[in-house]
C-alpha cells in the first residue's frame, strides 16, 4: 500500500522515515547505520531539490494524508542531512551521552 | 584588529564598571551557595513562566513545576481574561490541586473550575472555594478564609511572569529600559511553537555563560560550517557589534551574515534547497513593522543578525533578523545540574516547503545546543575539581562577568540581611 503521493512512488521504500515527531525522527537516525543514511539521503536529497516548487503548492490547511507523508518523510531528510553533510556519523560529535527532547512541536 | 568600535573607555568591560580580574566560580559548585541563590534570587525576582498564547481563553490554564523555588504554580486565565497564578495546593489537606497521571509533570487544559481529585473541594477561576464535600462535618468553616494562595503574575510583551515575593516591585518596572525598547516587538505574531527541553549536568548560570558570549562559536561549532568557511571564521574570532547593561539585565548584539548568505557555496546542500539554516529562513517572513523597536540592533550596523537579551535571573529573548525569535530558560536542580528549555517561534507556515524550512532551522538548533550542553557538564565536573578557582575572562564574555556579579550580589545582600549576628559560611563563594 502507497503512503506517498503518486509522483514519489520513488520514495515508497523510505515511507518507515514518515514519522510526524521530530523526536522519532531522531531517534530513527541514531538506530541507523551510515550506509542506511547515505542511501536514503542519495536518493531522497536530488527528489526533494526538484520537487520545491510542488511542496511550494501543497497548503499546510488541509493537506492529504499523502503530502503529510511526504513532509514527514522530508523532515527526515532534513535531520538525516546532519550525519551525511557534516558528522560522518549518525550522532552529533562531542554530544556524549546529552539528550535534547522536543516536548511541543506543531502537527503538522 | 578590532573590527567592531568598542566604546571609549577602551573595553567594555570597564565601561560597565565591572573590574577586569579572573573571576572565581565558586558561585557555580557550592551547594551552600546554590541554597542561597534560591531563597535570594528565585524567590524573589520575577520569573517567565510561558506566554499569554498559551492562555487563549476564559479557563485556559497551564502549571509550572518550579523546584528552584520549592513550589508547583498554576496559571489560569480567569473569568475577566486576566492571567492569575497560584499555590499549585488545595486548602483542605494540601494535596496538590492540578496534575494529570503524574504530580511531578506539568500540565495543560481548560477548565470552568478546579477540583481537587482528593476530597472534591473546588474553586474557581479566581481562586476562591466554592464547594466543600460534606461542609457540615466541619467545625466553623469559613470558605471565603480557604481560598487558594495567589502567587503575583503580571504580563510584559506577551509574557506571563510569576514572583513569589508580594513585595516585589511591578513586572513592567523589573524589566527596566531594556525591556520598554523591545516590548513593541510583535511577540504575539509567532504562534508556531517548537519547545525542546534537556537536562543538564551544569550549574544554571554556566548555560546562560555559553548564551551570552559567541567567543566559543568559531571553535566549538567549527564543523557546522563548510570547511574553507570554518577556517575564515576562526581565523577572524568574534566580536559583538555591542553589549548593553540595564540594571541586572544584558544583552549582546551580533553580526549574522548567514540568512541568506552572501555566497550559496558557504553553506550546506541542504541549506541551499531550504534556503534555511541555523540563523533562520532566509526569506524573511511579513511581521507589519516597518521599522525595529529602538531595543533591536542598538548599533545601527547593517550586518546585525541576531540580539540576545538576558532578563535576569533565567530568561533568556533571542531575536533573530529574518523575523522570528527563540527563548531560554535554565530552571537550578541543584548547583551542578538544571533543566534547559529552548523554544523556538516562527510565524505559521503556510505551505509544506516554508514549513520544512522552519524544520531545518529547527534541528540546527537542537544539533548545536547538544554541542553546547555536553561541553557544560565538562566544565562542570573540572571547576568542581578545585583544581583551578579563578578564570581570565576576556572582553567578549562581559555578559558572563555581569551575570556573575549580579548573582553574587544578591546572595551577598540576602545574606547580610537574614543573618546579622552569625553569617552562613559562604565565604568561598563572595
Amino acid at each position: 500500500m502507497s503512503v506517498l503521493p503518486a509522483a514519489f512512488a520513488d520514495l515508497e521504500e523510505f515511507a518507515d522515515w514518515a514519522l510526524p515527531s521530530e523526536g522519532d525522527r531522531y531517534a530513527k537516525r541514531l538506530a541507523s547505520t551510515m550506509d542506511e543514511l547515505q542511501h536514503f539521503y542519495d536518493v531522497a536529497f536530488p527528489r526533494l531539490t526538484e520537487s520545491t516548487d510542488y511542496l511550494k503548492s501543497v497548503p499546510l490547511e488541509g493537506i492529504s494524508d499523502e503530502d503529510r507523508n511526504l513532509l514527514w518523510l522530508f523532515s527526515s531528510l532534513v535531520t538525516v542531512s546532519f550525519p551525511v553533510e557534516v558528522w560522518r556519523q549518525p550522532r552529533v560529535p562531542e554530544s556524549g551521552a546529552a539528550s535534547v527532547d522536543v516536548v511541543v512541536e506543531p502537527v503538522p | 584588529m578590532a573590527k567592531f568600535a568598542k566604546p571609549a573607555d577602551g573595553s567594555w568591560t570597564e565601561h560597565f564598571g565591572l573590574d577586569t580580574a579572573p573571576v572565581s566560580y565558586a558561585d557555580s559548585i557550592d551547594p551552600a551557595h546554590y541554597e542561597v541563590e534560591r531563597e535570594a534570587i528565585f524567590k524573589k525576582t520575577w520569573l517567565n513562566v510561558g506566554r499569554m498564547e498559551q492562555l487563549p481563553r476564559t479557563g485556559a490554564y497551564f502549571t509550572r513545576e518550579l523546584d528552584v523555588a520549592g513550589t508547583s504554580v498554576v496559571v489560569v486565565r480567569d473569568s475577566a481574561g486576566t492571567p492569575r497564578a497560584f499555590h499549585n495546593v488545595c486548602r483542605h489537606r494540601g494535596n496538590k490541586l492540578v496534575w494529570q497521571d503524574y504530580p511531578r509533570e506539568e500540565t495543560s487544559g481548560v477548565c470552568r473550575q478546579f477540583t481537587c481529585k482528593y476530597h472534591g473541594w473546588r474553586y474557581d477561576l479566581e481562586g476562591a472555594l466554592t464547594f466543600v464535600q460534606q461542609q457540615k462535618e466541619f467545625f466553623d468553616l469559613d470558605m471565603s478564609e480557604f481560598g487558594l494562595v495567589p502567587v503575583r503574575c503580571e504580563v510584559w510583551a506577551g509574557f506571563v511572569f510569576v514572583n513569589l515575593d508580594d513585595d516585589a516591585q511591578p513586572l513592567v518596572d523589573y524589566m527596566g529600559q531594556m525591556g520598554a525598547d523591545i516590548a513593541d516587538y510583535p511577540f504575539e505574531k509567532f504562534t508556531q511553537v517548537h519547545k525542546y527541553r534537556a537536562e543538564v549536568g551544569s550549574n544554571w548560570k554556566l548555560f546562560i555563560d555559553a548564551f551570552m558570549e559567541f567567543y566559543h562559536a568559531p571553535v566549538l561549532h567549527a564543523k557546522q560550517a563548510v570547511d574553507e568557511e570554518s577556517r575564515k571564521l576562526q581565523e577572524v574570532g568574534f566580536e559583538a557589534l555591542w553589549y548593553d547593561v540595564d540594571g541586572d539585565h544584558g544583552m549582546v548584539s551580533s553580526w549574522g551574515g548567514m540568512a541568506p548568505p552572501k555566497d550559496e557555496n558557504m553553506v550546506k546542500p541542504i541549506e541551499r534547497v531550504l534556503r534555511s539554516g541555523l540563523f533562520g529562513v532566509w526569506d524573511a517572513p511579513d511581521i507589519g513593522i516597518e521599522e525595529l523597536p529602538p531595543g533591536l540592533n542598538p548599533a545601527g550596523h547593517k550586518a546585525w543578525g541576531i540580539d540576545s537579551f538576558l532578563f535576569f535571573p533565567n530568561f533568556m529573548i533571542l531575536v533573530w533578523k529574518p523575523n522570528w525569535y527563540l527563548t531560554y530558560h535554565y530552571w537550578p536542580t541543584g548547583e551542578g545540574s538544571h533543566i534547559f528549555e529552548g523554544t523556538l517561534y516562527f510565524v505559521p507556515p503556510t505551505n509544506a516547503y516554508e514549513r520544512l524550512q522552519q524544520e531545518l532551522a529547527v534541528v540546527t538548533f537542537k544539533e548545536y545546543a547538544l554541542q553546547d550542553g555536553n561541553t557544560l557538564e565538562a566544565t562542570q565536573s573540572m571547576i568542581t575539581s578545585g583544581a583551578v578557582d579563578t578564570f581570565p575572562l576576556c572582553d567578549q564574555e562581559v555578559m558572563l562577568r555581569h551575570l556573575h556579579t549580579v548573582a553574587r550580589r544578591y546572595v551577598d545582600d540576602h545574606v547580610k540581611a537574614t543573618a546579622p549576628e552569625s553569617p552562613v559560611s559562604i565565604s568561598a563563594a563572595s
